[in-house]
This record gives structure tokens, C-alpha cells and sequence, in this order.
């Protein structure tokens, strides 16, 4: 049976209360760190669980922490990145509304370790709701001396609160998130400086995913080596993963990382595999920026190994081949759904979602909507195709923020699995119209003698 | 400024607006504007020029600094909008889980189209983007509820349900379950 | 306070210079000068936080530094990248520069009216010569392009938004100069838009400044006379007291008569002084000025080639597609 670290009490009534967390060993590890450990032992563990970011870019959470610059007299801060509104993606929001002192007690970890004394969650407007529920949990931490002055007697000052966003998917960029923060249009900074020298207010700040933060609990709990054990190679601990599209059971998943993506989307433990007994066509395995994987290459690697659940199998075989594990949204496609049209969809989200500010990205995600429209109606030609990818290469790696190579990827990698698709569009516009192309052929045989 | 002086929260929401401003630094208090404006927008159904001004006032910045944050943020309104906004997601999970029917379903029913409200002021419908239900789809936001795995009669019952008791738009105060 | 600060050697496109560190590659070129310098749209020397936004000078580091010598893996912007020591840069050396530099004016033309004929600042709009120098002939945009109304900005400025390529450099000056801020970019995406939201005057003594900081023709001047002649204005230095501005300034004469006041500025189109509204605006006869003789324009421009005398020539890249 797979371990689970996060989610291992979340179908116990009422965890969502104080009481009932606190009965079920919650609060423990504030006490333990608290109490019996320094802040650069909290970070020790850490760096040893092997703990890589869970918002998207999976950058080592221990790493990042001691970057934090430390000058005196100086106020830092811990933010925690509850923007989630990568599409495909709904964990944070799973965590935060079935288990919100999980988060409460991984932001006093992890502030603690940074030397924080002012925290702060930002979660996007949409999920009000949640943040009443997390808003209700902050109170509750507070009147039994979880939160606020000099906690368990320890001398440590911690200060929590919630702030909603509303509305903007680039205020999951951390700058932006500080921006926005600050009260301001969430416009992505330039970087250096980085948050940890100058973030919020100018100060120092880490900015971390909800579900990394949180998984600083088991990590204090059982120690950053136990952590390490799970999982596979670099890809440390367990991951919580958003299923969405056309499988019997889409929904939130606590896997280890190392699990096959076969076994995930197949077996009944997990996605239960395909809906109405369609065949997979594709699959976008880390969130709507990622690289969509055609069918071939989603269980299977370009080298005929298993693909694994973990950050080095989902990318092996580069852009070319591979994709990411991103935030882990894993949509899933059947074969009747269009490539093209969701091409243009995800497109129209970039384009509506960028901020306006660097040229490529302001001028560049409007101008490959428009295309892919026209292609997925029928008026496009061959050439539309080559211009997208012009397109698309000219914004990525060229923006202020990767929204920019956000917005390019998801095409590029459309486009170069199933370009057969988009030529079909082109040539049989009338029928492209009221059907679909089905699946593509398995191009595996051509990429292993390349 | 006559009309001005109609634009004022009650004791309650100031109160709330003050406890907003608190969890910040002094003088850090422009932090508090998503937050504010979320209340202000719940409490006068959108964001007037005037609503904002007095936002501005409540914080000590420029409205200009108000109004481009209202701007930036697809939640707020700075346009008048019906009392209930139902807002379908449009994005891919929910697309290939059938979110255009009933985008087109609720259009037909209400005789709106995207982006309009009903004669009677009641609903406006908005398509937006991913809400982070992707695995519930299709789905709608009205107000702060989520509305998961929509059918056709789902929407019904939640449009018959709203349409008595049309709230919903009113953050934090009250809501349909 | 003998101490020597330490100088960083930067080579651009082969060329060495040494210069302070924290200097950025961009102030590095403008120092080498002519042709290793990247064309800049939104940095503005003066404006403090401007930079970073229209991507038109991006640069290729080969060479990251002597201690680190790794090349940077992406192009970087040349105005917010500071100069470390060895570093090694390429501007029209590099393939890749060259391309992303075509890609981006398309970018921001792609928006664009093709209005450059009856245009205010035809002649001395970047985006024109920027276009002329590193853009491609045609545009591949076949959509409709966003158009915004004209509006007035008070008795003074005129804001024709569709001109605008939101280099955020007016927003900074509003900032930088003025105590309240009375504009700003509304709106996101490629929908946003400088406005005041509401109709209104901007009123503050140094707003006319925003005219000289924008790059293209987006504000313009309203006092600005006899525009239909605007080929044969001659820029002149003149000079007068004024006690809210240092009043150097430039007049642009048409025969004896001012048609409109700038500030002065340099070959990058920067002014290093600013002038109070009332030297730009109100200030149009010969009388309330010294005149100290006639401009020098260095500044390397599709129409100064031209002397101010002839009309825009009909080559450029602009006016070929409209
Ligand atoms: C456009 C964009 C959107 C992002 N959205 C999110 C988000 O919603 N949630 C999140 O945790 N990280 C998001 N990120 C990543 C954050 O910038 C940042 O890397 C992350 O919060 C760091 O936390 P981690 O190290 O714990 O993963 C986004 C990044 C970009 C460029
Ligand atoms: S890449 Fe897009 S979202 Fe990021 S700063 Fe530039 S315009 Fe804004
Ligand atoms: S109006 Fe001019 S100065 Fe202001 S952002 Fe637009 S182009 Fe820049
Ligand atoms: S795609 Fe609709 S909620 Fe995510
Ligand atoms: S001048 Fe450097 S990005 Fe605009």
C-alpha cells in the first residue's frame, strides 16, 4: 500500500476542526521544533528530505531556504503560493478546504526555520471559500497559542493571516504574487533582485507552493532522511496529483513519486483508467504549460522504459520526447477529443491571462490565439502552422517571466506531435468540423532511429 | 460631493476593513486593497467610480491606484452586472468534459449571451477560466460556491434556486447551498 | 579617499570598456557607442524602475564573467542586466539577437496603426526607426488590429492610445515628478490601455513632460501650432528664467513663430532635464526666450537624415504596408 504523508488523515470527520487535527497527532511537529530544535536544524532537515518545490518548478525547497538573505534588524517572510489557477490543477485548494491546520502548522515550521515572524497565504479570489475555511483554522491556532506571541513559551513571535487575490493566474509567479501583496496589479519584477534579497516590501522572502509547505510536517515528524526514502532517485517523498479529463476517477492523489504513469492512470487504486472505454489519445501530465504527451510517449518512454511519476521520467527525452511533472495537473485526453482545439484553448487562457507588460508575451499569446482559431475553424492553411511556430519561438525564453515559455510550450509541443492533426484542419476543413482525427499514428519507431 | 456621500459601508464592514489593514505593517496598508475591494464590491454589488474613490479614501492612496488594480483583476466588476453571476469555466479540462454545452444550455434558457445580464437584472453569465475544479467538471462559480459536475438539470435546479433567492453575488454574506 | 574602485572590463560585439560596477550592459554600449548599442524602447535613463518591459534589447552573454565564464542560457535585457567583470556580450554579433530583436518588432507592430504620415511624431519616433533598422518588411499579422479613441488628457495632451506600445515610461515620469499620479495603465494583457479611468485633466506642473519620454506618437502635445507643417520646423536651443524649471529647453520655430516647446534631448532621445509645463505650453513667443542657436541633432534617426526639410521618406518599412 502507498504511503501517504499528506492526505493519510484527511478522510477522518471533522479533521477540517481544531480538536479533531489536534487529536490525530496534529500540532506535533510544531512542538518538536519548537521545543527540541534550532531553525537551522528545521532547514537541515529539509535540505536532507530532498523536498523539491511542488508549485511547479521543483527547485530544492532546502536550497531555497538558505538563500534567504539575513541582514540585520531587517523583517523576512514566509509567503505561501495559494494561486493554484494552473489549469488542470486543484490540490492546493484540496489540502487547504479538507485539512487546513496541516498548512497552518507547515507555515509555522517553515517560518520558524526562516526566521519569520509575519506570514502570509495568498490565495487566488475564486476560492473565497476556501480561504473562510482556512481563515476559521487561523483562528482556532491562535486562541490555543499556536499562532501570535511567544508560542509555547518559546520566545518565537508568529504573525498569519490570508489574503485572497482576485483573479489573475500570473499572481502564481511569485513576483507577481508580491506585487499583488502590496496591493498592486500583478505585474511580474524583473529579477535580480530575487525575493529572497528583496521581496515583499522590499524585504527578504521565500515564497513556497501550499503543498510544499505543508509536506515540511511529515519531514519534521520523521526526519528529513525517513522522507528521503520515499520516492525514487532525486524525486523525494510523495506528490499530491490533480486528475482531470477523460478517466473514471478523476479527483486529488497522494502517489509516491517513482509510481508508473500506467499504474496511475490504469489501476482502480488510482484513475481506474479510461472513461466509456475510449483509447488515451493524450496526455498533459503537469499542468496546462507542460508539453502534451501523444499516447505513445505517455506510459512509455522514447527509450521503451516505463514512464514514472517523478520529475526525471516525465522529462526524459527533453521537450523532444518528454514533458514535466509542473505543478502535477494530469489531464488526460481520449481519442475523441480535438488536439487543435484544445491547442487554441489553452492559448486563449495564456492570452487572457498575460499581464500586458513585456511585448512577446502581450502581443505574441493574442496573435497564436487568433491563429489556432482560425485553424481549428477551418480557415487556416499550411502556412498558419510554420507561423505559429515562429511565433511561439519568438516569445519563449524572450519575456520578463515564464508565463511567456508558458504559453509557447503547450503549442510547440501540439505541433510537433501532432502536426498530422493541424494539417488535417488545413485539408479537410468541412470535416475537421463535425469530426474528430482520431489518434495519431506512433511516431516511436522514428524517434528511436533519430 | 453629493453623491458621495451615499457611498459608505456600515459599521460592520468597516470594522472588517480596519481588521484587514491591521494584519499589516504600518503604513503598509495598500496591502489590504484586493481584500477591500472584494468587500466593497460584495456589499455594493460592483465597483462604481464613486466606490472606488471612497476605497481610496479608506486606504490614503490615489484613486488611479484603485483603478488600475479594479482593471487588472478579472473578479472585479467595474460595470454594472446582475445580482448572480454565473461563471462557467471554459478551460480545457472542463471543455472536453462537456463545458461548452452548457455555456450554449445556460445561454438558450436565459436568453443571454456571454457576458450579458437578464432584463430582469438577476443574472449575468461569464465564461472565465480555470476555477480549480477541473477534476469535478464542468463546473460553475456563482458568488463564493462552486457548482461541480453540472448537468443540464443541474443547472436548472441551481437557476430555479437563485432565481428566488438572488444573492449569490454578495460575498461573504449570503449565499445559496 | 584614495581608494580606487574597481573597474569591470565588458566586451561588446569585441569592443572593451572599462566601467563601474552595477553599470548595466546597455549604459556600458551607450558609452562604446555607435552600433553595439541595442536599440531601447522603454528604458529611460532618468526614470527610476523604467526597463525591462519591451524586450527590444535583448543581448546574447557568451561569456557570463571571468569567475563564471558560462554563457547566460537565455538572451537578457541589456538595459536591467548589470555588467559583471569579463563579461562577454553580443548585440549585432549574434544570430540569435538578431532574430529576437526582428520578432520582437513585429510584436509591437503588430498592434500598431500604420498612420506614420499624419502622425505627430513621424521623424522622431523610435518605433519608426526601430522598425527601419531591425524589422522585417512585412507584417505576417492578417487580424484586426486594436484601436482605441483619441482622447484629451486636459487642455495640454492628447492620448491616442492605439500608438501606444506601453513602455510604462510615461507612468514613471508620473510618478517621478509629479506628487500624484493622475494616470496609469488600466486594464491587462493586450487590453490594457494608459487612461485616467475617468475623464480628466492632468493638471500637475511637470506632466508635460510625459510628451518627451514617450517613444512613439501616443502624447502629444495640444499646443503644439501648425502641425500641417511640421516638416519645416527648425529645433532651436533657447533658454529663459523660470522658477519652477531650470528653462532650458528647446524651440521648435517656423520662421519667427514657436510652433511647440520640448525639453532637450540627448542622441537616445533621453532628456536629462525636465521642463515645468508652463516653459512647454504657455511659453510661445520669441520675447520670453534666449535663444542660443540652433540644435544639433545627433541623435541617429530615419529623418534626421533628412534635416527636418522633406517630407518622411517614402522607403521605410512603415509606409510600405500602409
Ligand atoms: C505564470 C506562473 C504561474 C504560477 N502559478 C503558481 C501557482 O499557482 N502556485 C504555485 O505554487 N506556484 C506557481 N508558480 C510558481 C511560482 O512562481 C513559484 O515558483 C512557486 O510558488 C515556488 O514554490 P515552490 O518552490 O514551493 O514550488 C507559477 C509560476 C508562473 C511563472
Ligand atoms: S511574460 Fe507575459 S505575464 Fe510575464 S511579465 Fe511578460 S507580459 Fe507579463
Ligand atoms: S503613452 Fe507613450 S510613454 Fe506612455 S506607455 Fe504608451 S508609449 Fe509609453
Ligand atoms: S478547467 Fe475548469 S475548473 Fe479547471
Ligand atoms: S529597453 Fe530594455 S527591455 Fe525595453
Amino acid at each position: 500500500m502507498a504511503r501517504k504523508l499528506l492526505l493519510n488523515n484527511v478522510h477522518i470527520e471533522g479533521i477540517h476542526n481544531y480538536d479533531v487535527y489536534r487529536k490525530n497527532g496534529g500540532y506535533a511537529a510544531v512542538e518538536k521544533a519548537l521545543k527540541t530544535m534550532s531553525p537551522e536544524d528545521v532547514v537541515e532537515e529539509v535540505k536532507k528530505s530532498g523536498l523539491r518545490g511542488r508549485g511547479g518548478a521543483g527547485f530544492p525547497t532546502g536550497m531555497k531556504w538558505s538563500f534567504l538573505a539575513k541582514p540585520e534588524g531587517v523583517p523576512r517572510h514566509l509567503l505561501c503560493n495559494a494561486d493554484e489557477s494552473e489549469p488542470g490543477t486543484f490540490k492546493d485548494r484540496y489540502l487547504m478546504e479538507k485539512i487546513p491546520h496541516l498548512l497552518i502548522e507547515g507555515m509555522i515550521l517553515s517560518s520558524f526555520a526562516l526566521g519569520a515572524n509575519q506570514s502570509y497565504i495568498y490565495i487566488r479570489g475564486e476560492y473565497m471559500f476556501v480561504l473562510r475555511i482556512v481563515e476559521k483554522a487561523i483562528a482556532e491556532a491562535y486562541a490555543n497559542g499556536w499562532l501570535g506571541k511567544n508560542i509555547l513559551g518559546t520566545g518565537y513571535d508568529l504573525d498569519l493571516s490570508i489574503m485572497p487575490g482576485a483573479g489573475a493566474y500570473i499572481c502564481g509567479e511569485e513576483t507577481a504574487l508580491i506585487e499583488s501583496l502590496e496591493g498592486k496589479r500583478g505585474n511580474p519584477r524583473m529579477k535580480p533582485p530575487f525575493p529572497a534579497i528583496q521581496g515583499l516590501w522590499q524585504r527578504p522572502t521565500v515564497v513556497n507552493n501550499v503543498e510544499t509547505i505543508t509536506a515540511v510536517v511529515p519531514i519534521v515528524n520523521e526526519g528529513g532522511d525517513e522522507y528521503a526514502k520515499i520516492g525514487i532517485g532525486r524525486s523525494t517523498g510523495t506528490k499530491l496529483i490533480s486528475a482531470s479529463g477523460n478517466v473514471n476517477k478523476p479527483g486529488v492523489y497522494e502517489i509516491e513519486l517513482g509510481l508508473s504513469v500506467e499504474e496511475f492512470i490504469y489501476s482502480d487504486q488510482y484513475l481506474g483508467g479510461m472513461k466509456n472505454g475510449k483509447r488515451l489519445k493524450a496526455c498533459v501530465p503537469g499542468g496546462s504549460s507542460v508539453p502534451i504527451l501523444p499516447h505513445y510517449l505517455v506510459c512509455k518512454t522514447a527509450n521503451g522504459e516505463d514512464r514514472l511519476m517523478s520529475y526525471e521520467s516525465l522529462a526524459d527525452g527533453g521537450f523532444q520526447t518528454g514533458s514535466m511533472l509542473g505543478s502535477g495537473g494530469f489531464i488526460v485526453f481520449d481519442e475523441d477529443q480535438c488536439i487543435v482545439r484544445n491547442t487554441w484553448n489553452f492559448a486563449r487562457f495564456y492570452h487572457h491571462e498575460s499581464c500586458g507588460q513585456c511585448s512577446p508575451c502581450r502581443e505574441g499569446t493574442g496573435w497564436m490565439e487568433k491563429v489556432l482559431h482560425r485553424l481549428e475553424e477551418g480557415h487556416g492553411t499550411i502556412a498558419d502552422i510554420d507561423l505559429l511556430w515562429d511565433i511561439q519561438r519568438k516569445i519563449e525564453g524572450n519575456t520578463i517571466c515564464p508565463l511567456g515559455d508558458a504559453a509557447a510550450w503547450p503549442v510547440a509541443a501540439a505541433i510537433r506531435h501532432f502536426r498530422e492533426e493541424f494539417e488535417w484542419h488545413v485539408n479537410q476543413p468541412k470535416e475537421s468540423q463535425i469530426r474528430n482525427y482520431g489518434l495519431v499514428a506512433d511516431k516511436s519507431f522514428q524517434t528511436e532511429n533519430a | 460631493m453629493e453623491n458621495n456621500q451615499r457611498i459608505e459601508l456600515p459599521q460592520h464592514l468597516l470594522d472588517e476593513v480596519q481588521r484587514v489593514i491591521s494584519l499589516f505593517p504600518e503604513g503598509k496598508q495598500k496591502s489590504a486593497l484586493l481584500r477591500v475591494l472584494h468587500i466593497a464590491q460584495a456589499h455594493f454589488g460592483w465597483l462604481s467610480v464613486d466606490v472606488m474613490d471612497y476605497v481610496a479614501r479608506l486606504l490614503h492612496i490615489q484613486p488611479i491606484e484603485v483603478y488600475e488594480v479594479a482593471t487588472f483583476y478579472s473578479m472585479y466588476d467595474t460595470q454594472q452586472v446582475g445580482k448572480v453571476k454565473l461563471e462557467v469555466c471554459r478551460t480545457g479540462p472542463c471543455m472536453i468534459e462537456g463545458a461548452e454545452n452548457i455555456v450554449n444550455y445556460i445561454e438558450k434558457k436565459l436568453g443571454i449571451k456571454d457576458g450579458e445580464t437578464t432584463a430582469d437584472g438577476i443574472f449575468t453569465l461569464k465564461t472565465v477560466e480555470c476555477l480549480g475544479a477541473c477534476g469535478y467538471a464542468p463546473m460553475l462559480q456563482a458568488g463564493e460556491k462552486f457548482h461541480e459536475h453540472l448537468t443540464e438539470e443541474k443547472v436548472d435546479a441551481l437557476i430555479e434556486a437563485y432565481r428566488s433567492n438572488p444573492v449569490a453575488n454578495y460575498m461573504g454574506e449570503n449565499q445559496n447551498g | 579617499m584614495s581608494e580606487q574602485i574597481q573597474k569591470f572590463t565588458i566586451t561588446i560585439d569585441g569592443k572593451s570598456i572599462q566601467v563601474d560596477p552595477g553599470t548595466t550592459i546597455l549604459n556600458a554600449a551607450r558609452m562604446i557607442g555607435g552600433e553595439v548599442v541595442p536599440p531601447a524602447m522603454c528604458y529611460y535613463s532618468s526614470l527610476k524602475g523604467s526597463g525591462g518591459k519591451c524586450r527590444t534589447c535583448l543581448v546574447e552573454v557568451s561569456k557570463g564573467s571571468e569567475k563564471d565564464p558560462r554563457p547566460m542560457p537565455k538572451l537578457v535585457a541589456s538595459c536591467s542586466t548589470s555588467v559583471m567583470d569579463g563579461m562577454e556580450v553580443k548585440n549585432k554579433s549574434s544570430e540569435k539577437v538578431i532574430d529576437a530583436r526582428k520578432g520582437v518588432v513585429e510584436f509591437l507592430l503588430i498592434n500598431h496603426p500604420l498612420d506614420c504620415p499624419v502622425c505627430d511624431q513621424a521623424g522622431e519616433c523610435h518605433l519608426q526607426d526601430l522598425a527601419f533598422e531591425h524589422g522585417v518588411g512585412q507584417s505576417r499579422y492578417e487580424f484586426e488590429r486594436r484601436t482605441f479613441d483619441k482622447v484629451d488628457l486636459g487642455e495640454y495632451i492628447k492620448l491616442h492610445m492605439t500608438r501606444c506600445i506601453l513602455c510604462y515610461r510615461c507612468v514613471y515620469t508620473a510618478n517621478q515628478l509629479t506628487d500624484n499620479r493622475e494616470h496609469g495603465i488600466l486594464k491587462r494583457g493586450d487590453a490594457a490601455e494608459i487612461s485616467t479611468f475617468i475623464e480628466k485633466n492632468l493638471s500637475n506642473d511637470f506632466i508635460g513632460n510625459v510628451i518627451d519620454v514617450c517613444p512613439v506618437g501616443a502624447l502629444t502635445d495640444k499646443t503644439f501650432r501648425f502641425r500641417s507643417r511640421v516638416w519645416y520646423t527648425k529645433p532651436m536651443d533657447a533658454s529663459c528664467s523660470c522658477d519652477k524649471c531650470n528653462g532650458n529647453a528647446v524651440l521648435w520655430m517656423i520662421g519667427d513663430e514657436i510652433a511647440r516647446v520640448t525639453a532637450r534631448k540627448d542622441q537616445y532621445g533621453e532628456v536629462k532635464e525636465f521642463i515645468c509645463n508652463d516653459c512647454r505650453f504657455n511659453k510661445k513667443e520669441k520675447s520670453q526666450w534666449n535663444i542660443e542657436g540652433p540644435r544639433k541633432i545627433s541623435r541617429h534617426s530615419v529623418i534626421s537624415a533628412n534635416h527636418y526639410e522633406r517630407e518622411i521618406p517614402k522607403h521605410t518599412v512603415l509606409l510600405n504596408k500602409a
